[in-house]
């Protein structure tokens, strides 16, 4: 029996950078929607919530003509780096952060609002910045909406399988994931490595819920 | 539909279950502004309502799987044939008067369906291997077997300078990002593909730039939205009246690869359907055959 367990150390390198991403990117887009009172709010907010309800056939569709050579972002890439955003492993991190978006806005947009907009004009008064009120007071607030943001996104980033079989290509070592394995592991009815790497998914997963649901109980929030 | 329904409002349920606790507990360090909005955004299907919603789609669901007549004829056909089958089910009703009720899908699927107990009566497979299999195992008739069409393997691309001249110099000359192929160990198709590159000396060479789709209706979509340069993709995609550039491509002898032979099989369900066998003797008729080879296949009387 010989089981292949590198699509396993990729997959946990694709959710890792992922989230990486994620929290930098949703950031600020969460904390811009737990304040605004645009009018646009309930359309961004539509827009970050697409990916929950679409079946990842329909964003791996437009992602694969979208990042193809003659597509509009695969064709500034082409130019970039002259070689294809699909089938490439940056082109699937940019996939599972669409993808995986709305796991990591909404709880921090939901962390945001809880915190509201009082202890940060609070620590304006007392002559911070406000990036260093944001950093000093609103993010530790915001402490477990980041880790159930980040846990989320990460998990979710590990089972993806639509998008990543449309756009990735299947090629081993670059955007084979653990997912993607599995499944032909149980087409071609070899059960037993479909077995191992399901089992190791299964309960690694199992273990983010119950450390987020734990964590999001137990502990108080050490505010400021 | 209604799995995607019901999964998207687990989906929400989910999210909701995992929001609102951690609001509810925030919210107890600034109890000034009762902030429950985030929560109250999800409070749509309420339990109760969501249960008898999903037993309601559960049985939905189930419904048509029962309702099968005597000369209506349950087909579980192989992905790639879809076209094909469309135009035969025409002719076969306005010749015998049964009807026919069509499943599509992966024959590795549709195998495992069959013998799960899915209700069909005839299984049109992509290959040899899993009609032979179930005839093993009991689920389908022996001697039904036979083959009703075989699978023509072409190099395209939909440039039409692109696939000229010798086709094992332009895949020497690897002057392309990728070569799409289906995945060898899946799809009988992408077998072909495997032992024709093998014969040729390249499949070495050409490995960094294979790109695999998980069927041959994935390699055809990897070429045709540009993705990739050119592919080994089946006759019968290229052909397609949904296909729009017919491109260039080079028509793989069949020497070059083992015969992508699909095969037909009546299943046991079907041993007593006067019209599933009815449906086997039409899918060997000669004006079949003529639709089959004109969708881009060989047939047995080539």
């Amino acid at each position: 029996m010989d089981v292949d367990f590198g699509p396993l150390g990729l997959t946990f390198k694709l959710a890792l950078v992922t989230v990486a991403v994620l929290l930098v990117l949703s950031t600020p887009l969460a904390w811009w929607l737990a304040h605004t009172r645009s009018r646009l709010k309930p359309v961004i907010e539509a827009a970050v919530a697409m990916p929950l309800v679409l079946p990842p056939t329909v964003l791996g569709f437009y992602l694969l003509v979208l990042m193809g050579p003659n597509g509009s972002i695969g064709a500034w890439w082409v130019t970039l780096t002259g070689d294809t955003l699909t089938f490439s492993f940056s082109g699937l991190v940019i996939a599972s952060v669409i993808y995986s978006l709305p796991f990591v806005v909404q709880p921090l947009q939901g962390a945001f609002e809880a915190v509201g907009r009082r202890p940060i004009e609070a620590a304006w008064t007392l002559g911070a910045s406000k990036l260093d009120a944001f950093f000093s007071v609103a993010s530790p607030m915001a402490g477990r909406g980041y880790l159930t943001a980040a846990v989320l996104g990460f998990a979710h980033t590990l089972g993806e399988f639509g998008v990543v079989l449309l756009v990735g290509g299947n090629i081993p070592g670059v955007t084979k994931v653990v997912s993607i394995a599995i499944y032909e592991h149980v087409e071609t009815l070899n059960y037993e490595a479909a077995h191992m790497l399901s089992a190791g998914l299964l309960g690694f997963s199992f273990a983010v819920l119950v450390v987020v649901y734990a964590v999001n109980r137990r502990f108080p929030v050490h505010a400021g | 539909m209604a799995e995607s329904i019901s999964f998207t409002i687990l989906r929400w349920r989910f999210m909701k279950s995992l929001y609102c606790f951690e609001i509810d507990d925030v919210s107890r360090y600034k109890p000034s502004r009762g902030d429950d909005s985030v929560c109250s955004a999800f409070a749509f299907p309420r339990p109760a309502h969501m249960f008898r919603l999903i037993i309601l789609m559960a049985l939905l669901a189930g419904l048509p799987a029962k309702a099968a007549p005597a000369d209506t004829v349950a087909v579980a056909v192989a992905a790639n044939f879809t076209e094909v089958m469309e135009a035969l089910s025409e002719g076969f009703k306005e010749r015998t008067g049964h009807s026919l009720r069509i499943s599509f899908g992966s024959t590795g699927k549709l195998y495992a369906q069959i013998a799960n107990g899915a209700p069909f009566d005839v299984f049109l497979a992509a290959d040899q291997a899993r009609p032979l299999r179930l005839e093993k195992e009991g689920l389908a008739v022996p001697g039904t077997r036979f083959t009703y069409a075989e699978g023509v393997l072409v190099l395209w691309s939909p440039d039409k300078t692109v696939v000229t001249g010798q086709p094992k110099k332009l895949l020497e000359s690897a002057e392309f990002r990728h070569l799409a192929i289906a995945n060898p160990d899946l799809a009988p198709y992408g077998r072909a593909a495997y032992e024709t590159l093998k014969g040729l000396g390249l499949w070495s060479s050409l490995a960094p730039k294979l790109v695999r789709g998980q069927n041959i209706g994935q390699a055809f979509q990897f070429v045709a939205t540009g993705n990739a340069e050119l592919g080994f993709v089946a006759l019968s995609q290229v052909m397609s009246p949904r296909n729009t550039a017919p491109g260039s491509r080079w028509e793989v002898p069949s020497p070059q690869h083992g015969p992508i032979q699909q095969d037909a099989v009546l299943l046991k369900r079907g041993d007593d359907n006067a019209a599933a066998r009815a449906f086997l003797r039409f899918l060997r008729s000669p004006d079949s055959l003529r639709i089959i080879h004109a969708f881009g296949y060989r047939v047995s009387a080539d």
